[in-house]
């Protein structure tokens, strides 16, 4: 199971990368495996206020749907077009390509409340 | 109670199959994934392992008095070693199981559902006739079934029963790998495609057996999901999701097994009564015209006004687009119709379709 160790986590398998005041937000390599075949991806629009914890978007698979849920609180600054035409490249590259949304983070000090990638992996191996 | 495994539990593990508690069983639920695995099948070939499902035997001199009694097809139309869908209902009416009734030489043979195995068991037990003698297989015997347009191929080298002289819904006692198998041209997937039923101990050198013949057509293990895909594009009834003990089979568009005029059965009066009054809902299939996925319970609106609920739904490999299947009040069931979904309280447009929704080309 890979679990960068450069990114921080929720208990609801988001994954966060932080630079300065943007953190860039995706599903992890576990979720992405339980979820099966990603075929939607629902994102807010650029400019929205989410909080954190609450839910930002939906993800459908084939079996199930699932909540997204903001790791931190801020205003959405991108949103990851490729997902609307390939979401299934939150199954191919959850890390990477698969991103969904920037968050301009409004309290930063919130990243201290998420797992680091050593929690994480507790949680998950 | 602890959960079962089936002979080829171990095989699963050792493809990396994820495995899910089905029915009080370990049963894959998909191995590379849900939509390769359902392509996959309409493609060329897919091998199922679906040995949760239950044999019950029937024999004696008033088997098949008793197995009319029992369930709503004719199966006094039944030749030796032809088979026919068919269901069980109450005296009011309800599904208790669908299921499928094979005639072998000397015996009946029940195909029922997992989740439903012991429910059925109890049920013929407590309405069993003397001179119907019944025996519980299900825990010896395993059920493959290998779906897809190369079937025959890849089947026909493993034995010497003519594939091409099996009908549709017709079997042959016969060796596979020179195993005694039972071979069906039966499925549920809408792919021509065959069950095979053989003892426990062989479970494994068959499958492993059929996974090497279809190699030349890239054949693949698939799961549940798949087969969940599969048969919601054919629109067949999932007992617990679209059919159950609330709904009853003209509602639910099995009016073609529902043979009124066969004789009596358990059932009979109710659903002569509901085919002269006419029904009040019915079984359709919608695909989705927004980018949504409808699911099992969401309400069906029209013009904002609540007039049924999904039974069924998923994503469609082959259409790439939601697809359903629910109850609606008569005169929103026509093909064409809009209707609304309520997906998490936002509304998404669907509109009632021809089925099966995929249809060979």
């Amino acid at each position: 199971m890979q679990v960068p160790k450069n990114l921080w986590y929720t208990e609801e398998h988001e994954w966060v990368k932080v630079e300065g005041e943007i953190a860039t937000i995706g599903i992890t390599e576990y979720a992405q495996g339980e979820l099966g075949d990603v075929v939607f991806v629902e994102l807010p629009q650029v400019g929205a206020k989410v909080q954190q914890m609450q839910a930002f978007g939906t993800i459908e698979a084939v079996k199930a749907v699932s909540d997204l849920f903001a790791p931190v609180s801020g205003e959405v600054a991108e949103v990851n077009a490729l997902l609307s035409d390939q979401p299934e490249v939150v199954n191919q590259d959850p890390y990477g390509q698969g991103w969904m949304i920037r968050i301009k983070m409004s309290v930063p000090q919130e990243v201290k409340k998420l797992l680091s990638a050593e929690d994480y992996e507790k949680k998950v191996g | 109670m602890e959960i079962k495994k089936t002979a080829l539990y171990e095989t699963h593990a050792k493809l990396g199959a994820k495995l899910v508690e089905f029915a009080g069983y370990y049963m894959p639920i998909q191995y590379r994934g849900i939509i390769d695995e359902h392509k996959r099948v309409r493609s060329t070939v897919g091998l199922f392992d679906v040995s949760h499902m239950g044999e019950f035997f029937i024999s004696g001199p008033r088997a098949l008095d008793f197995i009319q009694q029992m369930t709503i097809n004719n199966a006094a139309k039944l030749e030796i070693n032809q088979a026919q869908y068919s269901a069980m209902c109450y005296p009011d009416g309800g599904i208790i199981d669908d299921l499928i009734v094979y005639r072998l030489a000397d015996r009946y043979m029940l195909i029922v559902n997992a989740g439903n195995l012991q429910k059925d068991w109890n049920w013929l037990v407590e309405h069993q006739m003397p001179g119907a003698d019944l025996v519980n297989r299900s825990d010896e015997l395993s059920l493959l079934a290998l779906q897809g347009p190369r079937a025959a191929e890849t089947l026909q080298p493993l034995t010497a029963v003519d594939l091409a002289t099996i009908d549709t819904y017709h079997l042959a006692d016969g060796k596979v790998a020179g195993i005694d198998a039972l071979i069906a041209r039966t499925g549920y997937t809408g792919e021509p495609g065959f069950e095979i039923c053989v003892e426990n101990q062989h479970a494994r050198e068959i499958w492993d057996g059929l996974m090497k013949a279809g190699k030349a057509f890239a054949i693949e293990p698939i799961g549940l999901g798949a087969r969940d895909t599969l048969r919601l594009e054919m629109k067949y009834c999932l007992y617990g999701n679209d059919i159950d003990e609330t709904t009853q089979p003209l509602e639910a568009g099995l009016g073609w097994i529902t043979k009124l005029k066969k004789g009596e059965f358990i059932g009979r009066d109710v659903l002569l009564a509901v085919s002269q009054q006419g029904l009040k809902r019915r079984l359709i299939g919608f695909t989705m015209q927004d980018r949504a996925v409808p699911r099992h319970g969401y309400p069906i609106l029209a013009q904002g006004k609540p007039i049924g609920v999904v039974t069924s739904g998923t994503f469609s490999p082959m259409l790439q687009q939601g697809i359903g299947m629910g109850y609606v009040q008569i005169g929103f069931d026509t093909v064409g119709t809009p209707l609304e979904i309520d997906i998490r309280n936002r509304i998404s447009r669907a509109t009632v379709a021809d089925t099966p929704f995929y249809k060979k080309s």
